[in-house]
């Protein structure tokens, strides 16, 4: 076995230690910390790309292709009679090796690129802290060989997700939001650990690959696709959609897709790093890991499994549904986080469709170009001073040119930009695999989404950068709409969106101006009239940037568009590893010799459909043009064009088709009502069987006490008593007086004589 | 020859006026007085028993009563000497007032 193989587990590691030293830092140690995390991270990726020419040096040799090493974790009971043996291992496989490479760069980019964004922040070193955890237990995913050190990894990777969204932990809808995730992919979670059990008790084993004996391999593979549940439904099955289930939670696919917007009150970085690019891809992989498991068919069945049914039409429809929704936001963030959990279903249509490989692809293209689009909005809303809000920013091409640039080529790959860029080739991909599914519908939605997507990054691109420049110059010019609300900057700033967090807590955020700042700030705000009085400590903590009073709108320092520089290339480059006429990477994870052939790039039924998406892409964007770039808006108020033209399906694409708002209905209220009932049955049920039962003791005791001092130690008391008594008495016979002695000798003798004379009469 | 009868009736006499002695007496050398009366009653009913018993050729009456006049005499001098030395620290010898072993 090759060396990397069995230093494979350094991978994860070195992140994870880099976390544990940054977790002992001082606040001002900032240097160290970010040292040891890009250290780290470095060191990480010059591992994982070691790893990933160990793959492609054993492609082909489909002996070799895969590499697991198993290890012992714990033993219970005697291994020859009847002991279970929990094991784990590592794995390195093509699939793990595209990840790891994918993950430890974009990690390491968005590292280098924090190092700006957070430049500012006094929490410097705990940032660190947690994003390398986070990228350790990332990692730790990406190679795992066991579903259960998966899971472990899982959750050690939506933790920090917690940490991460809550890291401005002072901002309320920031904390609400932090919980709304780890809350909403929670029920997911719960569904992968049922899926793990089961899983564990039809096969025995939770390794994936172990020689044959693996639950991903032949023999696993053919006895749970042949038995049946009750319900008709092939355990393979039934397994699959429970381990599907976690991946719907963590890859934010309907109907758990609404922690991921909220999730954006995180430092965008890490909405970069894990809420874009990998961490909710997380949830993708997992699919493609289990793949094996969902497609398990029993011989001479050649129907599509229902697990893969399931995953590609949950994915068709989340791709429309979100992009659907993009359309209709105004911060910036929020719209690439529609378009995340867009492409997210994206992802799952082509593997559900098409396989890890089509999946896959749209999945590491879609990490670089989203990463940059994130980065890229970090960079805008850094140059803005903190906006968010597209409506207030405009004009940014002249000022901010190479975020413009690399922004520009991020917007063309997720739009799917024909030929030229990485989204195109990816995207076609995952059509042209759909075109020849079993059923119409998942095209037809993908098609739809492709030409949403094209409109709603034309549109955001237009308002931020085209048109004249909206942004506050002054901020003392700006009056908020709400007293106290509107205008606290950065990252307090937005809290007048609709459904931050559960509906619940916005509304009271918003009848409750004045609670939120003081805990906010904890200083006090010594004007509340027009001028803004922001404590100017408060400046220098969260001005980002070196232009710290100045309030032009500027280019982000170097250190953050070198990152998306690289990401711009990437997001160019990868596409061309994928394409028909040279499907190197859909070889590489499905082991087979790619070869270049530029002819299939002419076929007929490839040329239609690059034909149909080219167009679906063109007029997507023509439309977005035409909609906002040929009139570009001007005023910060000036109503959307769509909200003029429909003003009814605008306002409900607005609300994210009030699925908050249903859900604040339902489960929230059901929860909530549920927990009034639970905090009834304590108080009074529960709280009345502890009190009887405690007044129950209390009786005994007092009976306990009463038999004690009554019975027990008066009993004690009279018998000594007594005892002192008949004492005293029988001191009286000790009365010293000789003679009185002596007479009841001569007493006792006179009875003693007259007791003999009389018995020996009687005898 | 006299009756083993009037010895012993003697003796008893004899016990009677020594125990009464010992009993009524308020002054310890009196006590002692009785006390050695009924010693001498005793010492008088073994004389008896020997004399009229099965075997007064052997000396064993004589020889028990040598050694309880002995005895007898032995005590006398410490029963006196005790008596001197209570004397001496109650400065009475009335037993009634000599209670200091009073329980």
């Amino acid at each position: 076995m090759d060396w990397i193989v069995q230093t494979l587990w350094l991978i994860p590691l070195l992140p994870l230690v880099a976390a544990a030293v940054s977790a002992l830092l001082k606040q001002h140690q900032r240097r160290l910390s970010a040292f040891l995390a890009i250290g780290s991270m470095v060191l990480a990726l010059a591992l994982s790309c070691a790893a990933f020419i160990n793959v492609i040096e054993h492609w082909g040799h489909s002996s070799a292709v895969r590499q697991a090493v198993n290890f012992f974790w714990f033993q219970a009971g005697d291994p020859q009679v009847n002991g279970t043996a929990l094991r784990l291992g590592w794995v390195l496989d093509p699939l793990a090796a595209v990840m790891l490479v994918m993950v430890s760069m974009v990690g390491l980019l968005i590292f280098i690129y924090s190092l700006g964004y957070m430049a500012h922040d006094e929490n410097f070193t705990r940032f660190f802290c947690f994003l390398s955890l986070f990228a350790s237990a990332m990692l730790g995913l990406v190679i795992a060989n066991s579903l259960l050190l998966l899971f472990i990894c899982w959750e050690i990777v939506g933790l920090t997700s917690y940490l991460l969204i809550g890291f401005w932990y002072h901002k309320p809808s920031a904390t609400a939001a932090a919980k709304k995730a780890f809350i909403t992919t929670r029920i997911g979670d719960l569904a992968v650990l049922l899926g793990m059990v089961w899983l564990y008790s039809e096969t025995g084993t939770l390794l994936f690959y172990d020689g044959g004996k693996g639950c991903l391999e032949h023999s696993a593979l053919a006895t749970l696709a042949v038995q049946t549940t009750s319900l008709g439904m092939a355990v393979s099955t039934g397994i699959g959609l429970l381990i599907f289930c976690g991946a719907i939670g963590k890859s934010g696919q309907v109907p758990l897709h609404v922690w991921l917007p909220d999730a954006m009150e995180g430092p965008t970085p890490v909405s970069a790093l894990i809420h874009a690019a990998t961490m909710v891809a997380a949830g993708v992989f997992l699919v493609a890991r289990v793949y094996p498991l969902m497609a398990a068919q029993p011989a001479g069945d050649a129907s599509v499994p229902g697990a893969l049914q399931v995953v590609t039409w949950v994915g068709a429809i989340t791709a429309i549904f979100a992009a659907s929704i993009a359309v209709a936001q105004t911060d910036i963030k929020r719209i690439l986080a529609y378009s995340t959990i867009s492409q997210l279903g994206f992802m799952m249509l082509g593997l559900g469709a098409g396989g890890v490989a089509v999946g896959m692809f749209h999945l590491i293209t879609h990490a670089f170009f989203k990463a940059l689009l994130f980065l890229g909005a970090g960079s805008v809303i850094h140059g803005c001073r903190d906006e968010q809000d597209i409506r207030r920013m405009g004009g940014l091409r002249k000022l901010m040119p190479v975020t413009f640039a690399t922004y520009g080529v991020g917007m063309l790959a997720l739009s799917g930009f024909p030929l030229l860029f990485s989204g195109f080739w990816s995207k076609e991909e995952i059509l042209h695999a759909a075109r020849g599914w079993i059923a119409p519908g998942p095209f037809y939605l993908g098609v739809f989404a492709a030409l949403l997507t094209a409109f709603y990054m034309t549109r955001q691109v237009c308002y931020v950068f085209l048109g004249s420049v909206r942004s506050r110059r002054r901020e003392g010019a700006y009056v908020a709409g709400a007293p106290g609300l509107g205008k606290l900057e950065p990252p307090y700033g937005r809290v007048a969106q609709p459904s931050h967090g559960w509906g619940a807590h916005s509304a009271a955020r918003r009848e409750q101006p004045e609670m939120l700042e003081k805990p906010a700030f904890a200083q006090p705000l010594t004007a509340r009239s027009g001028v803004r009085a922001l404590p100017s400590n408060l400046q220098e903590t969260w001005a980002t940037g070196p232009h710290v009073g100045s309030y032009e709108v500027h280019e982000s320092p170097r250190v953050m568009t070198i990152p998306l520089v690289v990401l711009a290339a990437f997001s160019v480059l990868l596409g061309f590893g994928g394409t028909p006429a040279w499907p190197w990477f859909q070889g590489l994870l499905s082991g087979e010799q790619a070869t270049g052939q530029l002819g299939k790039l002419f076929e007929i039924e490839v040329l239609r459909l690059m034909l149909l998406s080219s167009g679906v892409v063109f007029l997507g964007l023509g439309l977005g043009w035409w909609l906002y770039g040929r009139k570009p808006v001007s005023r910060v108020d000036e109503p959307d064009v769509l909200e003029r033209l429909q003003p009814e399906v605008f306002a409900l694409l607005k609300r994210k088709y009030f699925v908050d708002e249903i859900y604040e209905a339902s489960v929230i209220r059901f929860n909530a009502w549920w927990a009034q009932v639970c905090a009834w049955l304590d108080d009074w049920v529960w709280n009345g069987l502890v009190q009887l039962i405690s007044l129950l003791v209390v009786g005994l005791a007092w009976l306990d006490r009463y038999f004690d001092e009554y019975v027990v130690n008066s009993g004690f008391d009279e018998g000594c008593r007594r005892l002192t008594k008949g004492g005293a008495l029988m001191s009286r016979l000790q009365c010293g007086q000789v003679q009185r002695y002596l007479r009841l000798l001569g007493l006792a003798l006179t009875v003693l004589v007259l007791l003999l004379i009389w018995g020996c009469r009687a005898s | 020859m006299t009756p083993l009868t009037c010895y012993l009736l003697v003796s008893a006499l004899l016990f009677s006026i020594g125990l009464a002695g010992a009993l009524t007496r308020r002054n310890a050398i009196l006590v002692l007085i009785g006390i050695e009366l009924m010693l001498n009653a005793a010492n008088l009913n073994f004389i008896a028993f020997w004399r009229y018993g099965p075997n007064p050729q052997a000396l064993t009456g004589i020889a028990f009563v040598i050694f309880s006049i002995g005895a007898a005499a032995a005590e006398a001098a410490v029963g006196l000497a005790l008596i001197i030395s209570i004397y001496r620290h109650y400065r009475t010898t009335n037993l009634n007032r000599i209670d200091s072993m009073r329980g």
